[in-house]
């Protein structure tokens, strides 16, 4: 469903800060992306989530050549991958629950079955009493909370999650990475760039380590406990 | 527990956007006015240029022979039996200074000036009057008349009319075409300072028209809003100046009604103005946003 082939990317006519990537990644595969800061773990994110087309080499996702893909071949694309931002994105003026339910509305979902669905989401991430707040009143873990709803909500084929944790504690961070392991079983290929060692120790899986724009191979980290 | 959703680009909140409203109210009053002025002459232009007239004027110079009487009587007998006339009347010494009284004042200047008699023609409605044939008996028959042809100024006033229905319709052209950069500019306004917005529509899977569909449906309440506002006080100000125009009770001034055909079309003001408002925003838009990686 990804599929990278010596992949170079730049931003404008900067420097390259991603060289000779190449990698695979197969629907039900789940992937931490390693490396210290400035590796280029979010830039990696930016072209998965095809916000960046790759300066060289080839980047195939869905059967479909970025490079030479059309504006609107992107956009229905991008429909299919969930994406949390590591700055979170929200909307500043819309509540909540308009936040999460904006990828069914630009999908074009029915009125009745978004607030239904959203809701019912955001209760399971304990934000039920605050569906009709404005982002800016909620809590730093508040507000990835909604990015993750926002992210999940079109139950897509990919998601792609850039520090999903960094604002929550402990028991909340496990709490939403069951559920992006929910969302693993049943078909969703899942890409968690991150920091947290505790995270990446107590829920082992395959990583991707990045260092200086570089990739090392595929390691397995082995289960602890 | 349902609320209502606000706009995903909250384009209401900017500066510019709040302007914008009443910079329609002012565009459409304006166009709304020459629009009317548009039908109101096409339409007097069009009576002119048909020559459509129901009263000529038959004046008779003084001669100080004494003979007035006998010629008043001489015309009125050939006015009478000419066909098309329906009735003429001679206007009394005191009618005349009446009407001249504005230009020269009260007094005993005016008993002593030999003064034209007029003879006031009513002529039938629906039948044509040969005026140059009538004025050419007359002439033969009676010394000293002649007949006031209303042909010669109505086409003057015609042609008049038709420029400044040209002025009219030009300036209805020229406020449209503002409001049309207007709202290319406030559109690429409203792209440039919500970019990140946009952005973050693209990457959840917002196709390009999604994002128009933003700008378009604000441009279209903006300008049914405007429209509407600057159509009513431009019907405010027609009807004042219509009633003003009755007071004055100047004969002179051409019919200045609007065909119910005409007020359908200035109906369709404040709704053509939004369209227009919304047309140019989604092309706008759709403009800007292909042209981005
Ligand atoms: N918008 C941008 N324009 C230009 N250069 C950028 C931009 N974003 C990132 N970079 C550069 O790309 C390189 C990789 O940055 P990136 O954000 O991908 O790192 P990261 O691994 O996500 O770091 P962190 O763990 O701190 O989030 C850095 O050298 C950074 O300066
Ligand atoms: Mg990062």
């Amino acid at each position: 469903m990804v599929r990278f082939e010596n992949v170079g990317m730049r931003y404008g006519m900067g420097p390259e800060v991603l060289h000779d990537l190449s990698f695979s990644l197969k629907p039900g595969d789940f992937r931490y992306l390693l490396g210290p800061s400035g590796a280029g773990k979010s830039s990696l994110m930016r072209l998965l989530y095809l916000a960046h087309r790759p300066s060289r080499g080839l980047v195939t996702m869905f059967d479909t050549d970025i490079s030479t893909a059309s504006r609107k071949t992107l956009a229905s694309l991008r429909r299919r991958i969930g994406v949390v931002f590591q700055e979170f994105r929200l909307l500043n003026h819309l509540s909540a629950l308009d936040n999460v339910a904006l990828p069914l509305r630009v999908a074009g979902a029915r009125e009745d079955q978004v607030r239904e669905h959203v809701a019912e989401l955001l209760a399971w991430v304990g934000l039920a009493e605050h569906l009709h707040v404005r982002p800016a009143t909620l809590s730093g873990g508040q507000k990835q909370r909604v990015a993750i709803a926002r992210a999940v909500i079109t139950r897509p084929q990919l998601l792609l999650a850039d520090e999903p944790t960094g604002n929550l504690d402990q028991a909340l961070g496990l709490r939403l990475m069951h559920l992006f392991e929910e969302l693993n079983k049943i078909g969703t290929t899942v890409v968690i760039a991150t920091h947290n060692e505790n995270l990446v120790a107590s829920r082992p899986h395959p990583a991707l380590r990045l260092t200086a724009g570089e990739l090392g191979a595929t390691v397995t980290l082995p289960a602890t406990g | 527990m349902a609320r209502k959703t606000g706009p995903v680009v909250p384009l209401g909140r900017d500066a510019s956007s709040r302007l914008l409203p009443w910079v329609f109210t002012l565009m459409v009053y304006l166009a709304s006015l020459s629009l009317a002025s548009v039908l109101m002459l096409h339409g007097a232009a069009d009576r002119w240029d048909r020559g459509e007239i129901n009263a000529v004027t038959v004046q008779l110079l003084p001669l100080d022979d004494g003979s007035e009487a006998e010629r008043i009587a001489q015309t009125l007998k050939l006015l009478r039996s000419t066909p098309g006339i329906a009735a003429a009347r001679v206007l009394e010494i005191s009618e005349n200074m009446a009407l001249l009284e504005p230009w020269l004042g009260e007094g005993d200047v005016l008993g002593e000036l030999p003064l034209p008699r007029l003879i006031d023609v009513t002529l039938t409605p629906g039948e044509t009057l040969d005026v140059e044939a009538l004025s050419k008996t007359l002439a033969e028959a009676v010394p000293g008349v002649t007949v006031d042809d209303p042909k010669i100024w109505l086409n003057r006033l015609a042609t008049l009319g038709r420029s400044l229905e040209a002025v009219a319709g030009a300036i209805v052209v020229l406020i449209a075409s503002a409001a049309v950069a207007t709202v290319i500019f406030i559109t690429r306004m409203g792209l440039a300072v919500h970019q990140d917005i946009i952005e973050l529509l693209h990457l959840i899977g917002a196709r390009d028209s999604y994002v128009a569909y933003q700008f378009q449906s604000h441009a279209l309440s903006v300008g049914l809003r405007g429209g509407l506002l600057g159509i009513a006080m431009a019907v405010g100000t027609l009807v004042g100046i219509r009633s003003a125009a009755e007071r004055l009770d100047a004969p002179l001034l051409p019919d200045l009604s609007i065909e119910p055909w005409a007020w359908a079309a200035f109906a369709m003001v404040p709704l053509v103005t939004a369209l227009i408002a919304m047309v140019t925003a989604r092309i706008t838009a759709l403009r800007v946003l292909s042209r981005m990686p």
